[in-house]
């Protein structure tokens, strides 16, 4: 297995930390403990739930070619190599933890990467009105960029209004 | 049977059934193929509880089926009625099912994603299946923590699916179009805007009983209303090519077309050994006769019934033993003669 900080040597070392009451896992190499274990110092509420252990890899022979600029899930640990293999995510992170690989799959597939569709009710009100900022800011920049200088006032004084209602609410 | 494929649909003589199934994934759940049992089993038993709890369900009468207490038999009765897929009938992990009692709505739980909610309409009622399934969503979203990014939408198991994670589809049936060689055209035509179309129930790459599928693949970037008008527009195309391609067929030789119809079923009512695929060719030709007003007597949902009836798994259920294969054949005849003659 390799390091999940750097994602360049073997771990050796297994920490486990509580944050906000949940427990997560890394695995990490010798360097990359030393570095992490002197952040955590500087964080004083750290250190009592801060655990690590040395966990006995047998010094495992890493495919340095497979694993080299390998991203690796946090959460479900999937590698982006694997999700090559199947064409699938292991979990909602692998998303965000391939970003930037999956960006270009993404616009391969689909010809956009990005979402206009259904908005869960839940969170409707809050992104409809960033996509509708969004959408102004666009006009905005088409506005300056073709010297209609009234209309693109227009526009800013209309973000501003959006802008401070999803701050008020 | 008393399901959805008995009623008759819009378009019904050349679009035989419209299906939208939408992709969800619960938040802070690995996808099920890398979920423990432990946690699939929690996935699982919360979509059955607020699917048999709330209120407005209890009209739909879902039944729950936990795929492993399930036979192969009666899976495979569940794929060949298109309720689950293929792949969900052999999984092993802890996976399960909610159908409706008309068979219109069905939740596959566990399969790629936690969850797939599908509606299946007679006819071209793509519009009045995705809104079906958008209520079933919104009333599974307000118990649900659905994993969603601002970006990229509902969040699935294959990048194909992510954003509105709604697949469209609509079973055509284009026998005229086969017929003269268009078809070829027409798919790569689809191909090229980013419809997919394949064969149904066919080997290879022959369409059996000239059905074929027709789907969405953008799932990102576009809204679901857009993805369903898209391909309604695309729908409309082939339908009216399909029918002008009929009656000019029909045209240049009455005789030979009609002749063609009757004997078609003249087999499918004295044959007493018979295959599905010969089977599902002929149901082609008489169906068409049926459409075109040629033949009267013939009922065109008693067709759409025999379809799903002449299948392996429907057909051995049927006369509750394991069928050999050359049982099946005569057991499947016979069958169809019955069904057949009570139309006459
Ligand atoms: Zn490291
Ligand atoms: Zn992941």
């Amino acid at each position: 297995m390799l390091c999940q900080n750097c994602q360049k040597k073997a771990a050796k070392v297994h920490f486990t930390h509580i944050v906000n009451d949940n427990k997560v896992e890394v695995f990490l190499c010798d360097d990359c403990a030393r570095e992490k274990s002197k952040i955590n110092i500087n964080m004083p509420m750290d250190l009592s739930t801060f655990i690590t252990s040395f966990m006995g890899f047998n010094n495992e022979t890493v495919n340095t070619e497979r694993h080299s600029g390998d991203f690796v899930c946090q959460v479900c640990r999937l590698g982006y190599s694997d999700f090559k293999k199947t064409g699938k995510v292991g979990c909602s992170n692998c998303y965000e933890a391939f970003k930037e690989k999956l960006g270009p799959v993404l616009k391969r597939i689909h010809g956009s990467d990005t979402h206009t569709g259904k908005i869960p009710a839940k969170l409707s009100s809050g992104i409809k009105l960033s996509r509708e900022i969004k959408e102004l800011k666009n006009d905005l920049n088409k506005a300056v960029r073709d010297e209609e200088y009234e209309k693109a006032a227009e526009i800013r004084d209309r973000i501003k209004i959006l802008q401070s209602a999803g701050e008020g609410g | 049977m008393d399901g959805w494929y008995v009623e008759k649909g819009p378009e019904s003589d050349v679009v035989v059934s419209s299906r939208v199934r939408l992709a969800r994934n619960i938040n802070n759940y690995s996808f099920p193929d890398r979920l423990d049992s432990q946690k699939a089993r929690e996935v699982v038993d919360n979509i059955k509880k607020i699917v048999l709890e709330s209120e407005e369900c209890k009209s739909y009468g879902f039944k729950f089926y936990d795929m492993h207490k399930l036979s192969s038999l009666d899976k495979n009765i569940l794929v060949e009625k298109h309720l689950i897929s293929p792949d969900f009938a052999i999984k092993q992990n802890v996976s399960g099912a909610l159908i409706s009692s008309s068979e219109q709505i069905s939740l596959m739980i566990n399969e790629e994603d936690h969850l797939r909610i599908q509606c299946l309409f007679p006819g071209m009622q793509l519009e009045n299946a995705s809104s079906l399934c958008n209520r079933m969503d919104d009333l599974l979203e307000s118990e649900l923590d659905y994993a969603y990014s601002v970006g990229y939408g509902y969040l699935t198991c294959c990048p194909t699916n992510i954003g509105t994670g709604i697949r469209a589809s609509v079973m055509l049936h284009l026998p005229a179009l086969v017929m003269t060689g268009y078809v070829r055209k027409v798919l790569e035509a689809c191909g090229k805007i980013g419809i997919a179309v394949r064969g149904i129930y066919g080997e290879n790459s022959e369409a059996a009983g000239n059905l074929f599928q027709i789907s969405n693949q953008v799932t990102l970037g576009q809204d679901e209303n857009e993805i369903i008008s898209g391909l309604k527009n695309v729908v409309s195309q082939i339908t009216e090519r399909e029918r002008t391609l009929r009656r000019e067929l029909y045209m240049k030789e009455p005789y030979r077309f009609e002749d063609n119809i009757y004997r078609a079923l003249g087999i499918l009512k004295n044959a007493r050994i018979i295959s599905a695929d010969e089977s599902l060719k002929l149901f082609s030709r008489v169906r068409m006769g049926v459409d075109m007003g040629i033949l009267k007597n013939v009922d065109s949902q008693v067709l759409n019934e025999l379809i799903l009836l002449v299948q392996p798994a429907c057909l051995q259920k049927q006369v509750d033993e394991e069928l050999k294969q050359g049982d099946r054949d005569r057991v499947r005849a016979d069958m169809i003669r019955k069904k057949l003659r009570f139309d006459d």
